[in-house]
């Protein structure tokens, strides 16, 4: 099978990509554009490592076909979270509470902590759990993770 | 990298387009009774977080994918309607659950719906999935939903060989896997239908008979059919609930579902339906715990004899966690639990 071109649009900029048809948005990010910050985990829907945003919503790029995404869909990865050298108030916080052992992870809570404070910066310790649910962490325990999502929301208020 | 095997995918614009695309490339002709889930040549997809993991699996294999993502419409109306079809509230199937678990108007009126669509899953999964998925999605199984490396060593099972024995059962003939999707008892206390399209026809089925007690060819419409349309009747006076059990409480497929649903007047129960999945091939709608709850005033005793005929109407077998005895206890229990909720909530609004 041939490889088929595909625009797409990751971390605010447009990319013109050949990527196999039945290859997924976690292959063509880390494989065709080399953003291997997403990290693929289970690969079937399960852990949450390979979380990115499409237009602010928080999906699993290992079971996205990039071949059914709008062209005009903007993908953000755990690049895209920096603007330049200053971080995102939730990296700071992830690195200030160790909020990461292993660190495999860490990319996918991020967006889906992302999504949650894009939402709210006031989330409820409910509010995280339920937003992280679809993010195993096998290290932290989880409680480093919520005081780091909330002290980047209290900076982000 | 766990790879997607290799297959052609088909974007229809239109619903038109996709019954039409169905058709020509003989979606109807295949039977996964005959051929197993691994002879499907042609098969339709929405949001594809079941079918790509199984297909990572290599529980499927098709040649060709037909995306229904551009063709069902995704639309859940922001009120119930007035005029001409005020006595119905259509959800589109392309509606992500996400989507349904957060619409005002099916959290104020449908809360089982709103509830189970809620529990499917991750919100990443919610986000993706769609209730025209939910309520095809396929049956589950210890022995099935496995990775080919264990199934290779263990050897494969009916579903997606026929050739070989129910791994379940070997004296069975036919395949025990489990229905598995949150929304369909819900769907199927709120007195749900579906409206089903193929190239030739549009008909209307009723939730409950949508389905039937076989693990392999566990829905009634033929696979040339697309689920267009998810409708509910306007439910005026009715309060429903949805309670799961699973493995982990942060995500997991259900290895009991039950939805309740009743209709007071007055203080008397003038309807009520129970529904329950993970405890055999198909969800069950529970006629005998209707008849032992209409006309009483929901006193424990009622609650009680509908809990056992929900109790008696489930028949798990040993292919999800947890053990026989507890599943069908777990339904007795939740019969009990999401009555009794139901009761002391309509008790609080009438006071």
């Amino acid at each position: 099978m041939t490889k088929q071109l595909l625009t797409l649009r990751v971390n605010g900029e447009t990319h013109t990509v050949a990527a196999e048809p039945h290859h997924t948005l976690l292959e063509v990010l880390r494989e065709e554009l080399g953003l291997t910050g997403t990290k693929h985990g289970c690969e079937l829907g399960e852990c949450g490592a390979c979380t990115v945003l499409v237009d602010g919503m928080p999906v699993l790029s290992c079971l996205t076909l990039p071949t059914l995404l709008d062209e005009r869909s903007e993908i953000v990865t755990v690049e895209g979270l920096a603007r330049g050298p200053d971080l995102h108030p939730l990296q700071v916080a992830f690195a200030e509470e160790a909020a990461a052992q292993c660190g495999y992870c860490t990319p996918g809570i991020l967006m889906a902590a992302k999504a949650l404070l894009d939402r709210t910066t006031t989330p409820s310790r409910e509010e995280m759990a339920q937003a992280i649910a679809g993010n195993l962490c096998r290290c932290t325990g989880y409680t480093a993770i919520y005081e780091a999502i909330d002290k980047a929301a209290e900076r982000m208020r | 990298m766990l790879r997607l095997p290799r297959f052609r995918m088909a974007v229809p614009p239109t619903l038109d387009e996709a019954t039409r695309m169905l058709r020509d490339l003989g979606a109807h002709e295949q039977d996964p009774g005959a051929v197993g889930t691994l002879g499907l040549r042609v098969m339709a997809v929405a949001g594809g977080t079941d079918l790509y993991p199984n297909m990572k699996r290599r529980q499927f294999t098709p040649e060709v994918l037909v995306s229904l993502g551009r063709a069902v419409d995704r639309t859940i109306p922001s009120k119930t309607a007035s005029g001409a079809g005020a006595d119905t509230f259509r959800i589109g199937a392309g509606a992500t659950l996400t989507q349904i678990a957060e619409h005002p108007v099916v959290r104020a009126r449908y809360a089982a719906l709103a509830t189970a669509a809620g529990l499917v899953s991750t919100p990443q999964l919610r986000n993706m999935g769609t209730i025209g998925g939910n309520v095809c999605l396929d049956t589950r199984c210890n022995w099935y939903n496995e990775s080919l490396f264990w199934r290779t060593a263990e050897g494969f099972c009916m579903k997606t060989h026929p050739d070989v024995v129910c791994r379940v059962a070997t004296s069975s003939p036919r395949c025990l896997a489990v229905a598995s999707a949150d929304t369909v008892p819900a769907l199927m206390v709120l007195g749900a239908w579906v409206r089903v399209r193929s190239a030739d026809a549009e008909r209307e089925v009723e939730l409950a008979h949508l389905y039937q007690e076989d693990g392999m060819r566990y829905l009634t419409i033929r696979r040339d059919e697309i689920v267009t349309e998810v409708r509910l009747p306007v439910a005026e006076g009715w309060r429903s609930t949805y309670l799961k059990a699973r493995d982990r409480g942060s995500f997991d497929f259900p290895i009991v579902g039950l939805a309740a649903a009743v209709r007071m007047d007055g203080r008397t129960v003038a309807d009520a339906r129970i529904a329950v999945t993970a405890v055999a091939s198909r969800p069950i709608l529970v006629e005998a715990a209707r008849t032992a709850l209409v006309g009483s005033r929901m006193e424990d005793e009622a609650i009680a004899a509908a809990a056992e005929a929900a109790f008696k109407s489930a028949r798990p077998m040993d292919n999800t966690s947890s053990t026989i005895a507890q599943r069908k206890r777990t339904v007795s229990v939740f019969a009990t639990r999401a009555l009794r909720e139901l009761r002391d909530g309509a008790a609080a609004s009438a006071a």
